[in-house]
Parts: C-alpha cells; structure tokens; sequence
C-alpha cells in the first residue's frame, strides 16, 4: 500500500462534492452579462471552486465544526483569527461554507486595499466574489443579505511570527461598528492549523526596504513562504452573537464589545488546540 | 420624467455651451424637438447645419459677447457642456477656457438672474483607485487629478459649480456626475471603444458602468425640471466588466504590462500612432463606479436602455 493509499485510509472516504449543482445553488444576484455589481461570475467561481475543494478536501485535509452556525441565508458577518502570512485561512473558510452545508453559502471577504493594483489577482478576486475591504463595501453586501467574512486583526495578524502563534493579536472596531449599524449577527470562526502552514520570522529591515507590510521568511526552501506546508486545518464555528448598541459610540464603549467577540475567538482557538493531536494529521 | 416635459407657459429659453459638439446637439434637438424649448447655443466653433430657430453665438465663453447673450434677462436656464478636453490643446490654453469661462458663466447667471443652471460634469472627478469603495456617493473627495494632473479641469470645473451650489442661493443648480457616456460622440470612454485594438492593461479587468448617450439627455432634462437643485451621481444599466464591453464590440485588445504602459502610451501618444491619453491609464485599471441611487430618489432618473443596447450605442451613426 502506498504512502497515498495510506494517508486516504487514514482521513476516510472524500465525499463527492458536487461542484456544479452547488455553484449553481449560490445565490448570485447577475446581470445578463452574468456578473453581479462586485464583479462575481458564477462561471469563475465554479473553477475557483474545483482548486479550493482540492486545498480543502485533500491537501490541508480541513474538518470544520459547529457548521449547523453557518445560517443559510440573510446578512452575516463572519469574525476570524488571521494568520499563515498567504491568506489561505480565508480560503479554507470560503470553501468550508460553500461545501459542508446542506444549502452552499457565498462567503465574501474583505481583503486589502493593495490587491487591486496585483495584476491578475486584482479582478480575478473579484470574479470568486472578494472584494476590497472598505466599510461601504460591506455594508453595501450586509444590505443585500450576504455573508460577509472580516479579519479584525488584518495584516497584523497574518503576518505574524511563528513565536506569537495562535496569540490574537489587538482588534479594530471597525468591523462592530459595521455588525451594529447593519444589525447583522457575528459568527465567531477559530482556525487552528494556518498557523503552522508558514512557521515565518519577519525581517522588519527588510519589509521597510520594500515598504511592504512585512517580509516573512522560513527555514526551508525557496524561504518565503509560496507555498503552505500541508498542515491540517480545523475549523470552529461559534454561535452566533447578536450585539446591541450605537455604531457612534466611543471606541471605549465599543472595545467591551469588540472583547467579547475576541475572548470567544481566543475560547475556541485554545479548546481547538487541546483537541488537535498532530499538526498535520 | 414625461410630466416634466410641458412647460409651464411659453417656451422656455435655454442657453447650451458646447452645443456644436454631438452631445450638444443631441441635448439641442431633445429639448427642442421634443420639448418645444427655445435654445441659445455657446460654443468656439460654428454649428453647421443648425436648424434655422436655434440660435447660435459662436464665441469664446471668456468674452464679452457671450455675456450678452445673457443680458437680456430673459434666460431660463443654462446647461454647461462646454467642458474643453482635447488632450492634443495646449494645457494652458484648456486651462484657461475652462476655468475662466466656466467663472465667467457662472458670474453671468448670477448677475442676470438665471434660475437655473446644470453642469455636465464626470464621474470621473472621483478618479479611479485601488481603494475605491465599488461604489461612490456624492460626497466623496474629487481626487482624480492627484496621479494625473490632466484631470484637474475637470476637478476644478466640478468645484466651481459646487462652491456656486451653495453660494448662489437664488439659483439652482444641478450638477450632474455621469458615468461613462457612449454613443456616437467624442469623449474619451467612446473614442476609446471605438479602437479596434484597443490597449488593456495585462492583468487588469476593472469593472466599468456605461451609459447611454440619450439617457444623458434625459437626465439633464430631468434636472431642468423646477425645484431640482444638488449634486448627483447619473448611472446606467449597470456594472460589467471592460473585457466584456470590448468583447460583446467583437475588439481584439493589445494587453500592455502596467509597469511599461506609461512610457509605451505617451510615446505612442505623441508620436500620433495612438490616440489613448495616458492621464486615463488608470481608468482601465482601477474601479471608479458610483452609486446613483440619489439621482434615481430626488430626480427621479432611471436609464431606459439597457446593458447591451447601451454598449452597442457606440455603432450608432453619428
């Protein structure tokens, strides 16, 4: 029995994801040129799809838990711990909501104002449903009923150092401020596995030079991390949190609140790792 | 926007700077045709062909003679199209034009007490970037002429009439911000379509609004209509992207690397083998659409044309 064999014994059977009846499920609100305002073509996203099934099913082998939190359908906003310097955490939980419930959900992330000017990924995000992370934006996609996926710790928070690993870093209130104004309800997500996929130290001097976020490197070849090492993702979904209160109230009164989302992201963070056994299996 | 259309007694008299452009004309024939409004056209070059009671002054905005036209008290209206924007005219020389003319007009409605005046500005004035949200409201900043200069008429001409908005309380004033107008005119989105090969930048797909050129008519109509006075976003059918617009026009675009399309396109610019202004390079890269929901509430403007039709406005005969 090969080492293959072996691994597929060891994670069961990969159930057969129905690619097409699922993207056809997905509420798409298209034009007759089949793409909605933010630039999302079902047509795109069905191949982005078929990639984002493999990274999910087979090669970071992701078990998610608690998806009955995942409501099928009406405004949501989804809050994660970010890490893993690429942002395949926001892929996994993509694809977990578009292949693990019984009605496939569109999650769509805010990502940052500097993916607009990468070539290819500036419309190609945009043709798989993400899009640039301003408050309009999201306020715009919560009116229209969708699922929208925030990282409160943003850059700080991918980028960070294997030593401060699963340590959430500090929260803006920018995504509070949104969930009230919008009356939308908080679902808390723990990733455990990104983490690791990236065990990077960040040469500060360096990310200056190229006046970049950060420049992490690991200790392996080609040294920056490209390509994820194939860890096991698990995936937490929490209830959801309904909050109350005035979207212009001051950060102070808001930080209360923005401390209970976190301290339920940092709860299921710490009972994940308990229950993880290796990393990568 | 139909009930709009019976004036309230006698024809009402308009004066249309630009009218010799096509847009002018169409707005001319629209008003006149349809509308049975008496038209005073403004504009540097002659109106050939102009039908015998449209009344036409050609001269420079800046100049004595265009106030006037004004003077005899008796104007109801003023659309402003004159926007200059030859990219092949000296800078100053537009500079000039448009700012001191657009001053000057604006004195004029003022002093002779014209109730209404509407500017055909652009949505352009917003200017397109990375972080634009997808859409734009009327109050975000105008910061389209901050990576090229070429656009700050435009801006300026925006901010004019702005400041006059709130300024001049006796008069109305509309402003109307209108996504990409296409048809068969000249301004740079339609000149831009009509390229058969036109440059893309690799790696870019924005997505765009388009309009069609008779919406535009309509929608300054709208404006005209008493008691409208704001500032207002004008939209189309909707969004696509501008892979689909070139494709659904069967062009077959030249994909140019954006770190080498600067000196490529201003090269290619100059030496007459292309006519794309660089200054609008970055209209096919980033978003710059905007939210017209305001024009469609408090104007009661809504496209009648729809995505394909409006695209196809480009082969439209002039």
């Amino acid at each position: 029995m090969g080492l293959l064999d072996r691994l597929r014994q060891l994670r069961g059977v990969i159930p057969d994801d129905d690619i097409a009846g699922r993207t056809q499920a997905l509420v798409v609100r298209g034009n007759e040129f089949g793409f909605d305002e933010f630039g999302l073509s079902r047509d795109s996203l069905r191949g982005a799809a078929r990639v984002a099934r493999w990274l999910y099913r087979n090669y970071f082998r992701a078990s998610a838990f608690g998806i009955e939190h995942i409501p099928a359908s009406g405004r949501v906003l989804f809050v994660a711990n970010h890490s893993g310097q690429l942002p395949f955490d926001g892929l996994v939980i993509g694809a977990a909501c578009f292949l693990e419930p019984a009605q496939p959900r569109l999650v769509r992330s805010m990502v940052e104002y500097f993916v607009p000017t990468v070539p290819f990924a500036s419309y190609l995000f945009a043709r798989w449903g993400q899009i640039t992370g301003t408050p309009e934006n999201c306020r715009r996609l919560l009116a229209a009923e969708e699922a929208v996926l925030v990282f409160p710790e943003g850059a700080r928070g991918i980028s960070k150092s294997f030593s401060k690993r699963y340590q959430l870093a500090e929260f803006g209130t920018g995504f509070l401020r949104l969930a009230l104004e919008m009356q939308a309800p908080i679902v808390p997500i723990a990733v455990i596995g990104a983490e690791e996929q990236a065990p990077a130290i960040n040469v500060k001097p360096l990310a200056r030079l190229l006046r970049s976020p950060s420049f992490p490197i690991v200790p392996y070849p080609p040294f920056l991390p490209l390509v994820p090492l194939p860890v096991k993702y698990r995936l937490y979904f929490g209830a959801p949190i309904s909050v109350t209160g005035d979207p212009d109230d001051d950060d102070e009164v808001l930080d209360e609140k923005v401390k209970i989302v976190r301290h339920r992201i940092q709860g299921m963070i710490q009972l994940g790792l308990r229950e993880r056994e290796h990393v990568f299996w | 926007m139909a009930d709009l259309a019976q004036p309230a007694a006698g024809p009402r008299k308009v004066v249309i700077t630009g009218i010799s452009g096509r847009l002018g004309r169409i707005v001319a024939r629209r008003l006149h045709h349809e509308l049975d409004w008496q038209i005073v056209g403004l504009d540097r070059r002659p109106m050939p062909g102009r039908p015998k009671d449209i009344e036409h002054h050609q001269v420079d905005l800046r100049s004595k003679k265009a106030r006037d036209v004004f003077r005899t008290g008796d104007v109801d209206a003023l659309i402003h199209l004159g926007v200059m924007h030859d990219p092949r005219a000296r800078a100053a020389e537009i500079y000039s034009w448009n700012i001191t003319g657009t001053t000057k007009l604006l004195e004029y409605c003022q002093a002779y007490r014209v109730p209404k005046v509407v500017l055909l500005s652009s949505a352009n004035v917003y200017g397109p970037r990375p972080d634009n949200p997808q859409f734009l409201t009327e109050d975000a900043p105008l910061l389209a002429a901050q990576r090229f200069p070429q656009m700050r008429d435009l801006v300026e001409i925006d901010h004019l009439v702005s400041t006059f908005l709130w300024r001049a309380q006796g008069v109305e004033t509309v402003i109307l911000r209108p996504v990409h107008i296409v048809g068969p005119v000249h301004n740079a989105p339609s000149n831009y379509l009509r390229i058969e090969r036109p440059p893309v930048l690799l790696g870019f797909d924005p997505m765009v609004q388009l309009i069609h050129y008779q919406d535009i008519a309509n929608a300054i109509v709208a404006a005209l209509a008493p008691g409208q006075r704001g500032i207002y976003n004008v939209v189309g059918p909707g969004e696509v992207p501008l892979s689909a617009v070139l494709q659904e026009l069967g062009r077959e675009p030249v994909q140019i690397p954006h770190p080498v399309a600067k000196p490529i396109l201003s090269l290619a610019f100059r030496l007459g083998l292309s006519s794309f202004p660089v200054a609008e390079l970055d209209f096919i890269r980033y978003v710059c659409m905007v939210d017209g929901r305001r024009a469609h509430a408090e104007l009661g403007f809504r496209p009648r044309f729809g995505l394909r039709e409006t695209i196809h406005a480009i082969d439209e005969p002039a």
